[in-house]
């Protein structure tokens, strides 16, 4: 038999919740704050010059610069350049990600022979590839395209990869037994059940679009970004040069917004 | 119409050149209009079997045969599964016409059809819910009303309440029993609940552990249509206690083997 021993005992003993650490606790006041006052400092520390302005122009003097651009219209001229290198990029990545993916995720031919050719192309810094695409398609807008295009192509046709690959087979024997084919499985249940992982890619993929616009463009361009940070830097213009890398800022936000709204729209059963 | 499935064996062999025989020489035939419940032990094949007759599976050795089948598009079979297996980007009356829409019936034609087995299963209001939206109990109403709304020739049930807790499983034994009776659908359904077994079929094939094995076919004689009364009488506790002697010892086997 066990026998306990028992302790003398305390007249009362509260429960307490060990788990009261884990509860999300949100502070976005001092988010915003916080953000404030390094605006703040940084300001100060340029207006009364412990820094030099050449190399630390205060925000309100890259606002000011940045409005001039506005104004003048000369930023847009570099946006839409960036812009519309990204756009095509994107969506010849994109489309085509999602169809080679689709293709070597569910046919074990396009597997055998396309996974190989990804494995060891993946890995090269696209980057690296620029060279030979200007190269190729020469020094105007495909190479800056071509670039984009392979940047963006290969984490999307991974996600849509995996995506295939995890499809609930279930779903597939549901759908077989109710008298789909193997086309019609690929409409109405592959992709369906691959779209949160070609937003996934799309997000990814988006970020190395405007790492690779920048690059590109500051190898040769005479728009774009890119171009306007490379440009302002030589003419020890740092105010423009600041007024560049707050708009790629804008562009990773806005283009993080536009996922997450397209996502919410495109797949309304994830709540 | 009458479906043999005849000295069905099956064979699994993985890649190591392992054999797993997982049925061997199973033949029994489902009559028109006739329920026909499959009980064994866990790991006794009923599910191979119904993916076997689903055509979702290839067997060894034997055949599934319909005999005097209709010739028109509507599919030989229609399965419910454990896991309801509905599309979650389908809303409960896009998953319910998703058959219909792949055997190119008219939209208006599909939605009549629909609207007819969410009344006969219960989901009136919930239509344009998606499934994540609702309770075990009704995805399973769905999945219901999905296959019945193709009219196949034998409806397929594999082990189709399990996944539920015991009072909503309880409920929709009472409510399949009620849908049964409404359209007398040729039915194969599998379970390894006893119970359920005599509860809802017209007869109970009894499987013996692996290899499955027919242990033995009883008819069970209790009056239609069946309610909640009939659990406690005692014909149908009988054909229960019938039923368990013969599994008992294979379900103890079954529950010390390895897996």
């Amino acid at each position: 038999m066990i026998k306990e021993v028992h302790q003398p005992l305390v007249e009362k003993a509260i429960v307490q919740d060990k788990t009261y650490f884990l509860q999300v606790k949100e502070h976005p006041w001092l988010s915003l704050f916080s953000f404030m006052v390094i605006l703040l400092l940084w300001e100060g520390v340029s207006r009364f010059e412990w820094v030099p302005p050449l190399f630390l122009p205060a925000p309100s003097a890259i606002l000011l610069e940045g409005w001039t651009m506005l104004k003048t219209g000369v930023i847009f001229k570099h946006i839409f350049a960036s812009l519309s290198r990204i756009l095509w990029g994107f969506l010849i990545a994109c489309s085509l990600g999602v169809m080679v993916g689709i293709l070597i995720g569910f046919f074990s031919i396009p597997e055998a022979i396309g996974n190989p050719i990804i494995a060891a192309t993946f890995p090269i810094p696209k980057i690296a590839i620029l060279p030979l695409l200007i190269l190729w398609l020469g020094i105007g807008e495909a190479s800056k395209v071509a670039v984009i295009a392979l940047g963006v192509f290969f984490p999307m046709v991974i996600n849509v990869y995996t995506g295939v690959k995890n499809v609930d087979p279930l779903l597939i024997k549901a759908a077989l037994s109710l008298g789909s084919n193997r086309a019609r499985i690929i409409k109405k249940v592959i992709l369906p059940s691959i779209l949160p992982m070609i937003f996934a890619g799309m997000k990814l993929g988006i970020g190395i679009a405007l790492l690779l616009v920048v690059a590109a463009e500051m190898v040769a361009a005479d728009a774009g970004i890119g171009f306007m940070i490379l440009t302002a830097a030589d003419l020890m213009q740092t105010k423009k040069l600041m007024v560049g890398l707050i708009i790629l800022s804008f562009l990773g936000i806005f283009f993080n917004w536009l996922f997450q709204k397209l996502e919410r729209f495109f797949i309304p059963w994830k709540q | 119409m009458r479906v043999v499935i005849d000295h069905i064996s099956k064979i699994y062999i993985d890649r190591r050149g392992e054999r797993t025989e997982a049925l061997r020489d199973i033949h029994f035939s489902i009559e028109e209009n006739e329920f026909v419940v499959v009980v064994g032990p866990s790991g006794c094949g009923k599910s191979t079997l119904l993916n076997i007759v689903a055509g979702l599976l290839s067997s060894t050795s034997g055949q599934v045969i319909f005999e005097g089948a209709r010739t028109d598009s509507k599919p030989h079979t229609a399965v419910v599964f454990q896991d309801f297996a509905l599309f979650p980007w389908r809303t409960v009356l896009k998953n319910i016409v998703y058959g219909l829409e792949e055997r190119g019936v008219k939209k208006e034609e599909q939605f009549q059809i629909a609207q007819r087995y969410i009344a006969l299963v219960g989901l009136q209001g919930f239509e344009n819910k998606y499934p994540h939206q609702l309770s075990g109990g009704m995805k399973q109403r769905v999945s219901i009303a999905r296959a019945l709304a193709n009219d196949p020739l034998l409806l397929l049930m594999d082990e189709p309440f399990s996944a539920l807790d015991a009072q909503t499983r309880t409920l929709m034994q009472y409510e399949l029993s009620r849908i049964w009776e409404e359209t007398h659908k040729s039915l194969l359904y599998i379970t390894h609940n006893i119970q359920e077994a005599v509860f809802l079929g017209d007869r109970v094939v009894v499987l013996s552990r692996r290899p499955g094995t027919i242990l033995e076919i009883i008819r069970i004689e209790l009056p239609r249509p069946r309610g909640e009364h009939l659990t406690l009488e005692k014909k149908y506790l009988e054909y229960v206690d019938a039923i368990w002697s013969h599994i008992k010892n294979q379900a103890r086997e079954a529950m010390e083997e390895e897996v």
